[in-house]
């Protein structure tokens, strides 16, 4: 039960890049992927800023070879799980019990939303396969497919914190002996569905989003897939490459105060980094990085900081929040930020927080704003916090 | 990896809520929407919350108290759902408003409780409870993989109390948009006819149904939960043989061990067929009965599925409106579940008596 469980492939797509080398670059030149809507169609276009993966869905069908564009939400699912996969190089990957775990929060409602403009006119119009891979696990079944996975396929939902429950249920399933190997993280495809849904809650920033910032006023929505391969300790000795990192430690927890809204002292959160820690055998003084959940709201930041403060003071490591980057991704925030993890092992990196300018009045530390290279990156601490009081914190440890 | 069901919730098409008796006499539905027999929330739920939940969300809540006021766990160390479909009916009004209002003048209520994990995080906020919550919704496995993730926790040492459950609600929408698809039969008259031979198609169902397992066996207990199992997209019948065949070895049993299979025939054709093959080659002389003229074909069934076989092993008998009329008393041992949706996701659940 307490077997290794090691990272052996990654893959990413999302605002900043189509592929995990993009948002390397990216990260490098600190260039944020949000700016104004150019593919999705929405009244709130102009006003909204949105971080778009910068490919259209004819685009998306042509490099995944399909015959057909499919929702948008498997298709970035496909594009980085395969990503992931082919850069895990399994050996003999057909004779091992394989898994995909995959995670998002509404499915193929870029589809549905078109399906119920014809629909609500005439419930007898609408083209049904504009709907039929409405569900979630639908959506997971169109990546599994065409990924070839077939021992062990589920889908989990948890909002913002979906993805980091499929990875750690995925290290679960191989901690068990029930799978060798698991492709596990999310994904999700901006809609309008959700970007009207963020905008009746008024928490979406008309403006590039400032995660952390005293002055910041809410979040942007962004898109992509997050993907990590996990492999059991026996077939991390059959790869040619040795992996980097495991997955040491992980927790989910329930802050249970409000359907929305995190309590102000972020009861949820704590919960969840302390039991990471605790999973991984590690004290907070371990943690060289935390990757922030740091959506930019209000109620976010100063509930996230304050379980950070009551767990960490006096000794804070790196912080930052990625979202400033890539938006808020959703159902792919916890695959996208556990490969941006690794990468700050693997790359010695700590990525910036963009846009940060007035440090928050009531925490006592800052999140990086400027790129650190060469830093000595042994256990990262990623956090996904979502609605339903739904908190995941995960740990990756340097091999 | 064994589990005990300690207490049930079931709110089915059936009157199963408020444990009013093992299905002493059945519902008859006409038509090809079995809608659930719905309890007086107000003994439930405080009236002053119940404004503003949706139907799936009272009818979630309502099991879950069942299940664990039976049980006498207060607050349990997890709470694990499974859902397919999650919560249409918000989906649908936030939906529709968007596309009829373009976008504007939205309300925020139908989007909140669209989110799929709202059923599970409206009991841990009403539990006050701050363990694991986690929520699958992989359409005919999402209860199956609810269950596993119980019996892992359990197995890891982080829970000696699991509540596990699944939901899924028919809305109109929902049941219009599978009407075009095609998956019912229209002529059924009612949900007694289902499998009679004519019938080419199935009947919509809907429930919710919790269950409150624990690690301490007792013979209070209703049974234990030994073993589940999904697969997906056996290209041929043997294949889900070998499969079955391997999940009984796994357990220590052969087919001939399987006191009771209940099966998830539900009227099409397509798909009783695979059911039919696997009945005669695996299980020629066991008892079997069908349980989806009871709740509907719906994802999450199986929750269904399991409260019948929970009940049949803690009472020892197979009520009449379970098998055409008969009620059999009987010791029965070792129950298995299979079910199948659309050849494609295929499950087992096996239940032994405490």
């Amino acid at each position: 039960m307490s077997a290794p469980v090691f990272i052996a492939g990654i893959g990413a797509v999302s605002a900043i890049g189509n592929n995990v080398a993009e948002h390397v670059a990216a990260f490098e030149r600190s260039e944020a992927g949000m700016g104004a809507m150019s593919l999705l169609n929405s009244v709130h276009s102009g006003q909204l800023p949105v971080a778009e993966v910068k490919l259209s869905n004819p685009q998306l069908a042509q490099q995944l070879g399909l015959k057909a564009a499919v929702s948008r939400t498997a298709m970035l699912s496909m594009l980085a799980a395969k990503e992931a996969l082919d850069s895990a190089a399994i050996p003999g990957l057909n004779k091992l019990r394989t898994g995909f775990i995959s995670a998002n929060t509404v499915g193929g409602m870029d589809r549905t939303e078109l399906f119920f403009e014809s629909f609500l006119a005439d419930p007898s119009r609408g083209r049904l396969k504009d709907v039929i891979h409405h569900e979630c696990g639908a959506v997971t079944e169109l990546a599994a497919d065409f990924l070839g996975v077939k021992d062990y396929i589920s889908t989990i939902s948890t909002a913002c914190s979906s993805s980091a429950n499929s990875i750690f249920f995925g290290a679960r399933l191989i901690r068990n002996n029930i799978l060798d190997v698991v492709i596990a993280g999310g994904t999700d495809a901006l809609t309008k569905f959700t970007l009207n849904g963020f905008n009746t809650l008024m928490i979406l920033d008309q403006e590039f989003c400032k995660p952390f910032d005293e002055n910041r006023r809410g979040l942007n929505l962004g898109e992509g897939a997050g993907y990590v391969v996990l492999v059991s300790e026996l077939v991390a000795t059959m790869l040619e490459s040795a992996p980097v990192c495991t997955l040491s430690g992980y927790c989910n927890a329930n802050d249970a105060y409000h359907q929305t809204a995190s309590s102000p002292d972020g009861t949820g959160s704590f919960l969840a980094m302390e039991g990471a820690l605790q999973r991984a055998n590690l004290t907070p003084a371990d943690i060289s990085y935390i990757n922030l959940h740091g959506t930019g709201t209000q109620n976010n930041d100063i509930a996230e900081g304050t379980a950070i403060k009551r767990l960490f003071d006096p000794l804070y490591p790196h912080m930052s929040s990625t979202k400033s980057f890539t938006g808020h991704t959703l159902g792919a925030s916890g695959g996208l930020e556990a490969v941006f993890s690794v990468l700050a092992i693997r790359e010695r990196t700590i990525f910036p927080n963009l846009r940060l300018q007035t440090p928050m009045q009531d925490l006592p530390f800052v999140p990086e704003t400027m790129l650190i290279k060469n830093a000595s990156v042994n256990h990262v601490l990623s956090n996904s916090f979502g609605f339903g009081g739904n908190c995941s914190s995960l740990i990756f440890s340097k091999t | 990896m064994t589990l005990y069901i300690k207490g049930t919730g079931n709110v089915s098409p059936q009157k199963t809520v408020g444990h009013p008796g093992f299905l002493a006499d059945g519902v008859t539905h006409m038509g090809t929407r079995l809608a659930c027999v719905e309890p007086d929330y107000k003994t439930y739920i405080d009236p002053k919350l119940i404004r503003r939940m949706s139907r799936i969300i009272k009818m979630g809540v309502a099991a879950a108290v069942d299940a664990l006021k039976e049980s006498g766990v207060a607050v349990p160390d997890a709470i694990v759902t499974g859902t397919a479909y999650g919560c249409l009916e918000d989906t649908g009004i936030f939906l529709s408003r968007m596309v009829e209002q373009q976008e504007a003048l939205l309300a925020p209520t139908a989007f909140i409780q669209s989110t799929h994990n709202t059923v599970g995080a409206q009991i841990a906020l009403m539990l006050g409870c701050n363990g694991y919550n986690n929520v699958f919704v992989h359409r005919a496995f999402s209860f199956e993989s609810a269950l596993l993730d119980a019996m892992m926790l359990v197995a890891e040492n982080d829970a000696n109390t699991v509540l596990v459950g699944a939901v899924d609600e028919i809305t109109n929408y929902s049941h219009s948009i599978l009407e075009r698809i095609g998956l019912y039969h229209k002529d059924i008259g009612s949900n007694v006819n289902l499998y009679e031979e004519k019938i080419n198609g199935t009947i919509a169902g809907e429930g919710a149904a919790f269950f409150l397992l624990t690690n301490e066996p007792s013979t209070e207990n209703y049974a234990a939960i030994r073993g589940v199992r999904t697969f997906y997209k056996p290209t041929t019948s043997q294949e889900a043989e070998t499969h079955i065949r391997d999940f009984l070895s796994s357990n220590n049993l052969t087919a001939a061990n399987i006191d009771l299979v209940v099966s998830g025939r539900n009227g099409n054709s397509a798909e009783n067929q695979v059911y039919d093959e696997v009945h005669t080659s695996l299980f020629p002389g066991n008892l079997i009965v069908n349980f989806k003229h009871l709740c509907g074909e719906y994802p999450t069934a199986t929750a269904f599925a399991t409260w019948v076989a929970a009940n049949i092993l803690k009472n020892g008998v197979i009520p009449g409106v379970l098998n055409n009329g008969v009620e059999t008393t009987l010791t029965f041992r070792n129950i298995l579940i299979y079910n199948h949706s659309h050849n494609t996701h295929h499950s087992l659940i096996l239940l032994s008596a405490c």
